[in-house]
């Protein structure tokens, strides 16, 4: 089973053996608004933590989205591109991003629990 | 996750920037639930808890009410106000009937443009002789005071700080007025009239920014929360944020000023001569008239155009645009993602010879190219009313 984990850049990050399912919170696809456009990065490609990753665009604005782990990408949500309001109607689910082969577990372990990520974003709102 | 490409319309808040003002309708707006942001110094919603994307599907199925009371209202006043407005603008004015609107550019001496504005000619129908003003924002206060450092004597720049300004738009908008205000929904296209909403008295004038049938009311500040009220009460009204007004006014084909249209771009350039009166043309006698009048002669040397990227990625503002040899021939002004169309649409310059309807070019976008097509605008046809 695995544990979410969260990163300031407002995605979470689903941890299964060495494999991380990564996406955007319910909090970020709030800020963003209707989501129209996710460009993700292609299967085999390597990401750094902090790297890009990809773009989310609302119909106002678009937003980089960065990798939170390094590794490689083994798996893409192919969905998103003919689908992209599945980022805004269930983001911690069938609206995922991309999957990672992780690297360095302690850049997982670093990152935020549930608990420190719901304090972080009330700071933040 | 970080958003590195400004909103369309709105402005980063800075540190030390003053404190930004509100209009008669922030309090309505923050009780609905709105998402306030800085724009131009004041502070506005920019989507309500509906959203976007259906705020703005609801203005095109039904209709939608937008606060725009940032907006720059004035009374130009005296009997030669017309005249003297010309000489600052390439509208024809003087030929204006009383109540009849126009859309227009203040220009500068190079012929670039320093705002677009309505003006409506206000003498004995609901207003002091003269003309009322409707300006940009950003704009206003240079806008109001350049007029006034260049009217005659007997003319009179007065700006209106009393007033709201909505915007009622949509297919619906009309007959939904009309159970309010009688005969509105048959007043013509571009004009203004006096009317009385629920015991308050408005000035109401058919027109928009939206690309639909609609009206634009101004009402005294004290009546705007109870009238927004009630008109937000009536079946199928949506209250309509800044994010949706972009997104609209780009599907109408219509220039953002300090986007598509600024100090630097010509009326021509622009694809604004429609609004430009055929005596004026000829006569000239508006700052950079000798550009304005060169460009229409042997046309300009770039235009604002359409285009239709392919696939569905948004092309925003600032993205250069290529031929198909990867020359660069111009850059995107206003882009994202049209709702009614569901997908990506943008409007730019690019060289002429390349602004044909129907000629491939290229987006040069986040690293790589992209295959997009110049196209005619409005994206999504126009629907004022024609009578």
């Amino acid at each position: 089973m695995s544990t979410t984990k969260y990163s300031v850049e407002h995605e979470w990050v689903a941890l299964d053996g060495d494999i991380a399912t990564v996406g955007i919170t319910k909090f970020a696809q709030e800020q963003l608004g209707d989501v129209v456009f996710v460009e993700l990065p292609e299967v085999g490609a390597q990401v750094a933590q902090g790297g890009d990753a990809g773009v989310v665009e609302s119909v106002k604005a678009a937003s980089e989205v960065y990798s939170p782990l390094t590794g490689e990408v083994v798996e893409i949500n192919e969905d998103l591109e003919t689908a992209p309001e599945l980022v805004n109607s269930d983001p911690d689910g069938e609206g995922w991003f991309f999957k990672i082969r992780v690297e360095d577990m302690s850049e997982y372990e670093d990152l935020m629990s549930a608990d420190d990520y719901a304090k972080f974003c009330k700071e933040q709102d | 996750m970080t958003n590195n490409q400004k909103n369309e319309t709105v402005q980063d808040e800075t540190a030390d920037a003053p404190e930004p003002k509100t209009t008669p309708l922030t309090d309505l707006h923050s009780d609905m639930g709105a998402k306030l942001v800085e724009f131009a110094g004041y502070q506005m919603p920019v989507q309500f808890p509906l959203g976007v994307l259906k705020e703005h599907l609801a203005t095109r199925e039904d209709a939608g009410l937008f606060d725009v009371s940032h907006m720059g209202q004035a009374w130009l006043t005296g009997a030669n106000a017309a005249l003297a407005l010309e000489a600052l603008v390439p509208g024809e004015l003087q030929g204006l009937e009383p109540g009849q609107q126009r859309y227009t550019q203040l220009l500068n001496d190079e012929g670039g443009i320093l705002d677009d504005l309505m003006v409506t000619r206000s003498d004995g129908i609901f207003g002091p002789e003269g003309l009322f003003l409707v300006v940009n924002a950003a704009c206003k206060e240079q806008d109001f005071a350049h007029i006034a450092a260049h009217m005659p004597d007997d003319v009179t720049l007065e700006p209106i700080e009393d007033r709201a300004l909505i915007a009622f738009q949509g297919p619906k908008a009309a007959s939904l007025l009309a159970g309010l205000v009688p005969d509105i929904d048959t007043m013509p296209f571009m004009s203004m009239r006096h009317g009385i909403i629920s015991g308050v008295s408005c000035l109401i004038s058919r027109s928009g920014y939206t690309g639909e049938d609609g009206y634009e009311i101004s009402l005294p500040e004290g009546d705007a929360t109870s009238i927004t009220s009630q008109l937000l009460t009536l079946s199928g009204v949506e209250a309509v944020g800044l994010g949706a007004r972009d997104s609209l006014r780009l599907e109408a084909g219509l220039c953002l000023y300090g986007h598509d249209i600024d100090t630097t771009t010509s009326p021509i350039e622009a694809g604004l001569l429609w609004s430009i009166g055929k005596r004026r043309r000829i006569e000239g006698g508006f700052p950079g008239a000798e550009r304005v009048q060169r460009e229409i002669a042997e046309g300009p040397s770039r235009r604002r155009v359409g285009l239709r990227p392919d696939g569905r990625a948004p092309a925003r503002e600032g993205t250069k645009i290529l031929d198909m040899d990867g020359n660069p021939i111009g850059v995107i002004t206003s882009g994202g993602f049209s709702p009614t169309l569901g997908g990506p649409i943008a409007m730019g310059y690019v060289e002429t010879g390349f602004h044909t309807a129907g000629t491939k070019i290229q987006l040069f976008l986040r690293g790589k190219t992209l295959p997009a097509e110049i196209c005619k605008m409005p994206f999504v046809p126009q629907r004022y009313y024609r009578g």
